[in-house]
């Protein structure tokens, strides 16, 4: 903190705002059925969200890394128009509201969509509605915060140690997998973090893309969603656990990781 | 087998304008001060900055705008040494160096490297991470992993300004071993012309982006063509108009010489032989000015004195005559050199 005093209308207005974001997360742990808790916690819906929202978070993340850090490589290398058109794409499913995400990949996978038409008439394969369309999903939506923590990355990279590598002979490749893939490493291990966080907290477009379909596709917040109506406890417990792997991932990275971005 | 290289680089406010001619076994060094385009000058060497121009090493063209033909860096075989060494963070000593034999596609190349760490002397350093090296022996790494590729040509940039001054002699005297020892095309650039002289069998002076004189160290220290070369000869450098017996200055003024000649000129005159007075000197020695101090400086035993007047000259003189002379900053003083001091070649 600097020497200068804050003017108490600011005080209270900053006072004001995190009162906000507190007040939530107090009532989600003052009204928790704690007595129910670790009961819900066993049982085997509970579980099945878990283990599911689990598999395609981490999956979504997974495809995030082989699609993504290769977007952003491509991305840092192009100048101009075409640098600002793959970047606004790139970015777009950050700013689209992710039920609008989810009606967009119905319309291109799904069985009268774009692409989905195509491969449910010459291979009977229908995306919507199954576990690949939820990972499918939560990659269209958690993606881009790879993509544009690595591309930061790369731009802070002293582009030397490519030119080094280049002037000892080495190739393409060579240059990327051993000396740019490894110097991004901070970069794209707080890319993929907060993707995976994006991913697993992803609803809007895997309700809409992938359904409700317990083991199948309802993850947990999904789960949440739906609990809220008939069995509310449920869906508070499921909440608790959401806001404690957010909070282990947030204290885990710190701010030598956010900040980087 | 030589490189020969005419490099022409336009990015405003900067040009770069340089023809080169470097013989096998020959190390030259490009000195000039900072921002006279010598990085640039090594990095079109290596394919790293375009360019107009044209390179030739032993006989294959590396690139030649006219033509659009270019070989990427990757395929030069030039060995590139950064002035801050640009070692891979996040590799050991010993792949860092096994790196460019590796891109060759060499089997053993951990084990080529490792006789190149041991003919060096670094081999307890094999398993070291570049950030736990000193900034001597990260030089030597890098030179090591250049060289490990065998490239036909070896740029240099800098070699030494990234070390403290303490260890400098020693590595330089480890670098020009080594230079000794390498087959190839050697080119090295610097500011420093003590490392230049040191090292290179030949300097190309450059200054905003021309070569404003080639030669053996001994030859451009002995007939200075820049200001830059003169200081760093520690000399004074005027430059005028020949008329027979004495040289006409910008300024108008007169400097009496034996042989002047005609035309464009440079005359040099060494400190020793700038003798100061409080008043006017008895006798007749035709080159007498009377000027102000503008600076003293202890060099050594010695001190130089810079004069401000028609000629602005700096003498060197010892520190009891400055005593004597009562001299002090913005003192008046007289000067005279000797016409026979004043040494006179063509600009």
């Amino acid at each position: 903190m600097s020497q200068g005093r804050v003017p108490a209308a600011l005080l209270a207005l900053a006072g004001l705002g995190l009162l906000f974001f507190l007040l939530p997360l107090v009532g989600l742990i003052v009204r928790a059925p704690w007595d129910q808790a670790i009961g819900a916690i066993g049982s085997p819906e509970t579980g099945t969200a878990l283990g599911l929202s689990l598999f395609c978070s981490l999956a979504a993340t997974a495809v995030a890394l082989v699609l993504g850090i290769p977007l952003a490589f491509v991305l840092s290398k192009t100048t101009g128009n075409l640098r600002s058109v793959i970047r606004a794409l790139t970015t777009l499913p950050m700013v689209l509201p992710p039920v609008v995400g989810g009606v967009a990949l119905l319309l291109a996978f799904g069985r009268k969509g774009l692409v989905g038409s195509i491969l449910y008439q010459a291979f009977g394969i229908q995306i919507p509605f199954t576990t690949a369309a939820a990972v499918m999903a939560e990659t269209f939506v958690a993606m881009p915060f790879l993509v544009i923590a690595v591309e930061g990355g790369l731009r802070s990279l002293d582009p030397r140690y490519e030119e080094a590598a280049r002037a000892l002979g080495a190739r393409g490749w060579m240059v990327f997998a051993r000396v740019t893939l490894p110097l991004l490493r901070p970069a794209i291990f707080s890319g993929a973090v907060l993707c995976w966080a994006r991913a697993l907290g992803e609803f809007g477009a895997t309700i809409t893309f992938a359904g409700n379909f317990p083991g199948r596709t309802q993850t947990v917040p999904v789960a949440v969603y739906v609990a809220l109506e008939t069995r509310p406890e449920s869906a508070i417990v499921l909440s608790l656990i959401l806001l404690a792997v957010s909070l282990a991932v947030l204290v885990g990275m710190r701010d030598r990781w956010l900040g980087a971005l | 087998m030589s490189l020969k290289a005419s490099v022409k680089v336009s990015r405003t406010p900067f040009a770069l304008d340089v023809q080169l001619e470097v013989k096998q076994g020959e190390t030259v060094a490009v000195l000039g001060p900072n921002g006279a385009g010598k990085t640039t000058l090594l990095r079109a060497l290596a394919g790293l900055v375009p360019f107009e121009g044209r390179v030739e090493l032993n006989g294959n063209v590396l690139e030649d705008s006219a033509q659009r033909f270019r070989v990427p860096t990757e395929d030069r075989h030039v060995g590139l040494v950064f002035q801050d060494h640009v070692l891979f963070p996040h590799l050991s000593v010993l792949d860092n160096i096994a790196f460019g034999l590796q891109a060759q596609g060499r089997p053993e190349a951990r084990k080529i490297a490792r006789g190149w760490l041991e003919r060096a002397g670094l081999a307890d350093k094999a398993g070291s991470m570049p950030r736990e090296l000193s900034g001597g022996q990260a030089q030597r790494v890098a030179l090591l992993r250049t060289l490990a590729t065998e490239p036909r040509l070896l740029l240099l940039d800098e070699p030494l300004s990234a070390l403290d001054v303490t260890i400098r002699a020693e590595v330089r005297r480890e670098l020009a071993r080594q230079l000794n020892s390498f087959p190839g095309v050697r080119l090295i650039v610097t500011h420093d012309p003590l490392e230049a002289i040191a090292l290179a069998d030949r300097l190309v002076v450059l200054e905003n982006g021309h070569v404003v004189q080639t030669g053996t160290p001994q030859e451009v220290t002995a007939r200075p063509r820049s200001r830059f070369v003169a200081d760093l000869a520690g000399v004074n450098l005027l430059r005028g108009q020949g008329h027979g017996d004495h040289i006409t200055l910008v300024n108008g003024s007169s400097v009496a010489a034996p042989d002047a000649g005609e035309g464009n000129v440079f005359a040099m005159i060494h400190p020793r032989a700038v003798a100061l007075y409080l008043t006017r000197p008895e006798g007749t020695p035709r080159n007498v000015w009377q000027g102000e101090t503008e600076n003293i400086d202890l060099h050594g035993d010695r001190v130089r004195v810079r004069v401000l007047g028609p000629v602005p000259l700096v003498a060197e003189v010892t520190p009891s005559a400055v005593r004597d002379l009562h001299l002090h900053v913005g003192a008046p003083v007289w000067i005279s050199v000797k016409a026979t001091e004043v040494s006179v070649y063509p600009a």
